[in-house]
């Protein structure tokens, strides 16, 4: 170590290596996290259900949502993107999602919430499909991290119905 | 700084460093704050910087001994003829 500035130089390139090898590690120790996640959803009123100008249907809907996705924080996590989608079948296309609301929750403490809200994006099918449909509303999450690998998972929410007519 | 004070500074460099680390992913870990480890981390590679970069006098502790000026005068260097044959001599 000859002078001043090779020592620097080796000092600050071997504390930056140090540093990935130390971010790599907390990274794989999001895999130690066993989350418990829950969640509800209600669809309160079917506000809108019409077919538009173009021929495709579309669907105005005001739902509660509660869910505990505390366990999902780690020390690791920066913030938590959750989203419901609304999944169905049509004859045109096997699946169908559409993203009806989402979030981004930064702090552990606000990942226990109950939000009633109508869907913020619009709810417009290919088609006419929906009267009568029979749907799954999915409630997807994005566990991003300071630094490693992203996760990503999702509960199911069977059971849920359009009216057979136009209202 | 001489040999000697050379190979201590790299080792002292790489065992704090390595030192830090894990003390700051230990106190990171066991307290959930990532930005706790960063800040540890953070003091253990200044702390570090400042013992083993400067040209501490601890570091010279074993000195070269070069040749004394007064012995060099006796013996001077024997004078190149000054004739066309030059001697490439790699230092």
């Amino acid at each position: 170590m000859h002078s001043f500035g090779y020592r620097l130089n080796g000092l600050l390139t071997f504390s930056l290596t140090i540093l990935t090898i130390m971010c790599a590690i907390a990274s794989l120790s999001d895999n130690l996290n066993t989350p418990s996640p829950s969640a509800e959803i209600q669809i309160i009123n079917i506000n809108r259900f019409q077919k538009q100008p173009q021929g495709n249907d579309e669907v105005s809907l005001t739902m509660n949502i509660s869910a505990d996705l505390q366990s999902l924080f780690t020390w690791n996590t920066k913030q938590l993107f959750i989203f419901v989608a609304a999944e169905y079948e049509t004859p045109k296309n096997s699946l169908n999602q559409v993203s009806l609301w989402d979030a981004i929750i930064i702090a552990k403490e606000h990942a226990k919430f109950w939000i009633h809200t109508s869907n913020k994006y619009r709810f417009v099918d290919q088609g006419n499909n929906l009267r009568g449909k029979e749907f799954n509303l999915t409630l997807h999450w994005h566990v991003m991290p300071k630094t490693g690998k992203m996760f990503a998972d999702k509960i199911v929410l069977t059971g849920y119905s359009f009216p057979e007519e136009y209202r | 700084m001489d040999w000697q004070g050379q190979k201590l500074a790299e080792q002292i460099m790489q065992i704090m460093l390595l030192v830090s680390a894990v003390i700051s992913f230990v106190a990171g870990y066991v307290l959930g704050s990532f930005q706790m480890m960063m800040i540890i981390y953070a003091g253990g590679v200044t702390l570090t910087a400042l013992i083993t970069v400067p040209n501490w006098p601890f570091f010279n502790r074993h000195p070269l001994n070069w040749l004394d000026p007064i012995e060099a005068e006796k013996h001077p260097k024997p004078q190149v003829a000054g004739s066309s044959k030059k001697k490439g001599s790699k230092k």
